[in-house]
Parts: structure tokens; sequence; C-alpha cells
């Protein structure tokens, strides 16, 4: 078991022929992913060879899904054509969709958020993400597939080389599942929900959160986690040196109800029984003492 | 991008949100032509990108174009919050009789747009959402569907506004909404919304914030952006696409992805407290950094004045490290002897041994080479206080 993706997964790349697309659809060959097709509109009946697997296109995800059983998709389509990408795999009742792409307008990430929520059948992951990985398993995205291997933690982060950083520094444990969630305002899959799969997954241990200053994102993490939460959780935020940020009128204020700060973010976290790490390698000694106790 | 006062007015105007007569003045000529042009009574207001300018006497009334031209001077220079006063907007006086509240926004939180709607505007409007939240309608819009007639309608009446001026405040909400979708905003505040003596609703003051990523699809944005305000080293840094934030310490700080690169700043910060030195800056360099990005971040780091070493912090993902390595040897070599700053150096993840190989071939007397990120922070933290 992993949370939402295993072996089991079936992804199609989209704009797997722009360079990006091809680049990172080696890389995920290379650690296994069961890559079955590429989708970019107009380029449909063409195959492309990656990695020495010979990958047929299709100009929309729904052909693409009947031909080859397709149950994932990864976008790394420009931000212009990013919506229309989006709600392509939306329409085609894909269950899971990782967006890669960075600079999507908010707008469009509004869009396509509200309308895979009224569909009702796909998980969104990102925007702006570097996606996610079950080491041995599956890696959709762009996280390096040999910083570690298969382990009992699951990692949640809004940032990817944080994610890769503390992949790094357990790497002697190893993970079940590592979720880069992305960093903008809008994102399809929260802290929340990858607390709530590492905490119903019987192949997670322990649980790494790592967050950054602004927003309440982590307020709200903390609050689940004191509901739901009853695996061993450490946390990690970001930016507790940071200058304080300008914030402009009332509206933000008003809204968030937080100040947003790291240290906010950290007494949120402790008030739940998270231990939080000033550091990455901080957090990391206090996952490492926590399994160790485990493991008696 | 914020938007300053004059700008979102204009914007306001184009998109039919009623507002009074406005323009911007640079200096105190050009605001008594303002004055002027505009006949009787104006109000002077410092173009700041600050809230509180009132009570720090950046808004005044002025009777007469004369008066309007003391007002400006007496105002430009001025420093609000550590807001230089560069320019001045002249703007229509008028005798309010009521001040209201609308907003629309990016909320984070439910993943959609919200609307705020008050009869209680005015400054203390933060103080109105904490104490009498029923006066503060707040209702979530789903960006695929917007705001009906009728929708609007539920949220003006729900903010408590008189009956009298119910259709008035709902034509703006919708103007407002057609602005915010149109112009591809995550803020447009109106605050006041005014009800003047004869009766009109009207835009008094009004912030916006536009979503930068949405600008290859709205050209005239570029337009709008304040070449000035930018220190001359982040302005560098913006022309060659860098993320680059100045700040106040003496550790040089290049790392690749925010989070990362936020936490290096803390890690210096604390390794640097024993030697009385901080992180004199955030420099993100990105994914898939080449050669050339990473020698321009370091040869933007290393013209800052302040600096006295610089840590170079990256864990390649689609980074690959030999990039960055013969970056900073691509830098230093053209730099030659103008470079003069220990460079510490810290290398893991994506095509590691190959970047790390490449620095121990330069054998640069001013790379240090260190293998974790808190040794590396305390190395370039020491060098810095020396």
């Amino acid at each position: 078991m992993a949370i939402f993706i295993d072996e089991n997964t079936k992804v199609l790349v989209q704009g797997m022929t722009g360079s990006e697309g091809t680049k990172h659809t080696a890389r995920m060959l290379k650690s296994g992913t069961k890559v079955v097709g590429g989708v970019t509109p107009g380029k449909g009946g063409q195959s492309v060879e990656i990695e020495g697997v010979s990958l047929p296109v299709f100009n929309t995800v729904s052909e693409a899904v009947l031909a080859t059983g397709a149950n994932a998709s990864v976008v790394f389509v420009p931000p212009k054509f990013a919506k229309a990408a989006v709600i392509d795999a939306i329409d085609a009742k894909l269950p899971l969709v990782v967006v890669i792409t960075e600079g999507i307008p908010v707008h469009d990430s509004a869009a396509f958020y509200a309308y895979a929520l009224e569909k009702g059948t796909t998980r969104l992951v990102g925007p702006n993400c570097p996606g996610l990985i079950s080491p041995g398993k599956s890696n959709i995205g762009i996280i390096p597939a040999d910083i570690t291997g298969p382990g009992r933690i699951g990692l949640v982060s809004k940032s990817g080389t944080l994610t890769y950083q503390m992949m790094y520094e357990l790497r002697d444990f190893g993970f079940s599942t590592a979720v880069g969630i992305g960093g903008d305002p809008i994102i399809g899959t929260t802290h929340i929900d990858c607390l709530r799969a590492f905490q119903d997954d019987p192949d997670t241990d322990a649980i790494v959160m790592i967050g950054e200053i602004g927003g309440d994102a982590e307020e709200l993490a903390a609050a689940f986690i004191g509901q739901y939460v009853t695996k061993p959780v450490v946390g990690y935020v970001a930016g507790f040196t940071a200058p304080e940020g300008k914030t402009m009128g009332h509206a933000g204020a008003i809204v968030s109800g937080s100040s947003g700060t790291a240290a906010a973010k950290q007494l949120a976290l402790e008030a739940v029984g998270v231990k939080v790490g000033k550091t990455p390698s901080e957090a990391a000694q206090l996952m490492r003492t926590i399994l160790n106790n485990l493991r008696g | 991008m914020d938007l300053f006062e004059y700008q979102a007015r204009d914007l306001f105007e184009s998109h039919g949100v009623p507002v009074l007569g406005g323009a911007v003045a640079f200096t105190p000529e050009e605001a008594e032509v303002a004055a002027a042009s505009m006949g009787g009574r104006v109000v002077v207001k410092a173009q700041v990108k600050v809230g509180g300018r009132g009570k720090a006497g950046g808004v005044k009334l002025a009777e007469n174009p004369s008066d309007a031209r003391e007002k400006c001077e007496a105002m430009l220079g001025m420093d609000i919050k550590g807001h230089i006063v560069k320019k001045v907007m002249i703007a229509q006086a008028a005798p309010i009789e009521a001040e209201y509240y609308l907003a629309i926004l990016l909320d984070r939180a439910n993943r959609n747009f919200l609307v705020m709607a008050s009869v209680a505007g005015g400054i203390e409007i933060e103080e109105v959402a904490h104490k009498t939240p029923e006066k503060l309608a707040r209702v979530g819009i789903d960006p695929n569907v917007g705001i009906s007639e009728a929708k609007a309608r539920e949220i003006v009446l729900g903010g408590q506004f008189p009956a009298d001026v119910v259709d008035q405040v709902v034509a703006v909400l919708l103007k407002l909404w057609a602005a915010f979708v149109a112009e591809d905003a995550t803020l447009m505040e109106i605050n006041p919304l005014v009800k003047t003596s004869d009766g009109k609703i009207i835009a008094l003051d009004g912030k916006v914030t536009l979503d930068d990523s949405a600008d290859f699809r709205h050209p005239g944005h570029e337009a709008l952006v304040d070449h000035a305000a930018a220190d001359p080293l982040e302005a560098a840094a913006k022309e060659k696409d860098l993320n680059y934030v100045k700040l106040d310490g003496q550790v040089g700080i290049i790392g690749n992805g925010a989070g990362l690169v936020m936490s290096t700043l803390d890690v210096v910060a604390y390794a640097g407290e024993k030697f009385g030195v901080k992180p004199a800056n955030f420099l993100d360099i990105g994914g898939g950094a080449s050669a050339q990005v990473m020698a321009d971040g370091l040869g933007i780091i290393l013209g800052d004045s302040d600096v006295r070493s610089v840590f170079v912090n990256v864990f390649g993902g689609i980074t690959s490290c030999d990039a960055v390595a013969t970056g900073i040897v691509q830098a230093l070599n053209m730099l030659g002897d103008q470079a003069t700053k220990p460079i510490v150096v810290r290398l893991d993840g994506n095509n590691v041994i190959e970047g790390r190989r490449i620095l121990d071939a330069a054998a640069h007397p001013l790379i240090q080479q260190l293998d974790t990120m808190d040794g590396a922070a305390a190395r370039a933290a020491e060098l810095a206080a020396k």
C-alpha cells in the first residue's frame, strides 16, 4: 500500500511531445512508472519512442483512456493551455491528475478545481508541484527517484526541493509515499487530504509535514490532526526568520484570520502534539527518534 | 502585482465602476493643473502601496488649485511607513453621506472567490468583521458560475445596505465582478464605497491586485508595473528572471526552489547568531536552471556590497548539479580579480558527483565545498564574520 499511486497506476503524460514532457517521461519510465501513452491535441495517431518504449500519442484524454486503460495523468502543458488540458482529463473521469506546470493563472486553476469538485471523479494534485512518488512502485512528476527507497514514512510538502531535502535526510528509513502538493494559491490536494490518506494507509507509520509561511494551510492541518490523526506527525515550517511581507488591503487579513508566520504555525502544530523542527535536519532527527521508538 | 490607487481608479473607470474624477501628479505644478481642470475643492492623496496613509497625513483637502499645489509639495517626499511618496492623486471632492465596503478576492482556504459586502465601510472594516460579523456579508463564488443579478442582490441585502441604494450597489458589484474576471485580478476592494449627498454610489478608494501569472493575456498590464520601486539589484535580477529579494544581512544566499531557499535563510540565521551575521538576500534560481542562470545569480549577489560570503545550497531535482557547478566557475572566471568573497557550496541530488568533480577540478581559492546544509551554513556564517 501507499497513498494515491502504486504499482498498478497507469499514467498518461499530457504534453509528452514537448521538451519537458519528453525529458520527464524518460525519467518516470526509468524509475519504473507505468507510462502508457501521451496526449497532445493535434498529434493523435503518432507514437514516440522514449527509453526504448514506443508510446502512442492521442488527441484527447478520453481516447487515450479507452485505448490504454490509464487511470492517472501528469500535466506538463504550458500555462496558456493547461486549463484546457486539465478539463480534458476531468471530462475523461481520470481518478488522478497531477499538474506540474508552473505559472498557471489563478483564475484558470480556480476554474478547473471547481470543475473537478463538481464532477466528483478526479483528484487533482498541484498545480505548480513536483508530483508524488511511492518509491519502488510509481513516480508521477519530477521528484528524483534515486534519493531513497520504499519505507514507512509518509511525507507531504508544499515545496519540491524541501521534499527532496527531507527524503534525503531520512533516506535510511524510506517512504511509503511523498507528495509535493505545490505552493500555488489554489491547489487540488491539500495537507489535510494527504494527512487523512496517510492516517488511513496501513503501510504508513509516521508522517512528516512540511509547510511554509503565509496563508493558513498549516493551521487548518493542525486542527485536522487534532481531530483525526493518531499516527505520530513531525512538522517543519520554512521561513522562521523571513522578514514580514507586506499585505495589501484589509481583505486578506479578514479572510485568513491568521498572521501566517512560522511561529504561529509552529504553535498551532505543537498544540495538537506535533513535534516541530526549526530546521530540516532537526525535523529529521525528531522523526528518527520516533521511528526508533516505534521499532522498540 | 499591487496597483496604486490612481491605477485602480482608472481600471475601475474603464470597466464602468463609478468613480470620481482623478489624476496622478508627480510635481506640485501638475497637481495645480489637475486641480484647476477639476474645479472646486479637491483631495490630494499620497500614492503609496501601504495602508494607514490618512492617519499619517497622506490625505488632505485642498480649497483651490494653489492650495492643491502646496499640499502636494508638502506630501511629495514624505515617508509613510517606509514608503516614500513620489506621486499624488488629485481627486474630486464629494460630500459623503455614508461609507460602505465591497470587495472580491481569491479565497485560498475555500479555493474559490469570495465577495464581501458591508453597510459599515471605512477604515474600521476589520473591526466590523471581528465585532459585528452580521454586518459583513461573505459569500463564496463558483468561478464557473459567476455572479448573477439575483446573487448580487442576495449579497447586497446580506450586507445590510439600505433599500434606497440596493439597486445601485448591485450594479456596482456586477461591474466589479466583470472587471475582476476580465483583468485576472486576485483582489478588488472598494473601501470606502460611498453614498454622496445627492444619492450616488461611488468607489472612492480602491485596492487592486493583479495575477502576474496571467500577464501573457494582458499586454496592457506591463504599463502598470512600478519600475521605480525596485531596488537596483532587485531590478537587475528581475531582468534576468531571477526571484531575488534584498535583505539586510551579510551572507549571500542562492538556492533552487522557494521552500529550500527560505529554509536556507533560517539555517543561516541560526548559524549566524553566534557570529552576528544574517542572510543578505533571498535568491531562487528555480527549477532546471542552466549554468547561465546560476552565473547570473552569483553575479547579482557578488554585486551586493553588503555581502561578505556566499552560500550556494542546491538539491538537484530537475536542476542538475553539474550545471550549477559550471555556472559558479563561469561566473568566477568572468569576474576575475573582482571576485573576492568566499563561496561555500553544498550540492546534492541530480548529477551531484559530476557537480562536485567540476568544482574540485576548478580548484578555485574562493570555493569551499561542504557535504551538509547545516555544516555549509555554519561555514558561510563564520566566513561572513571575518
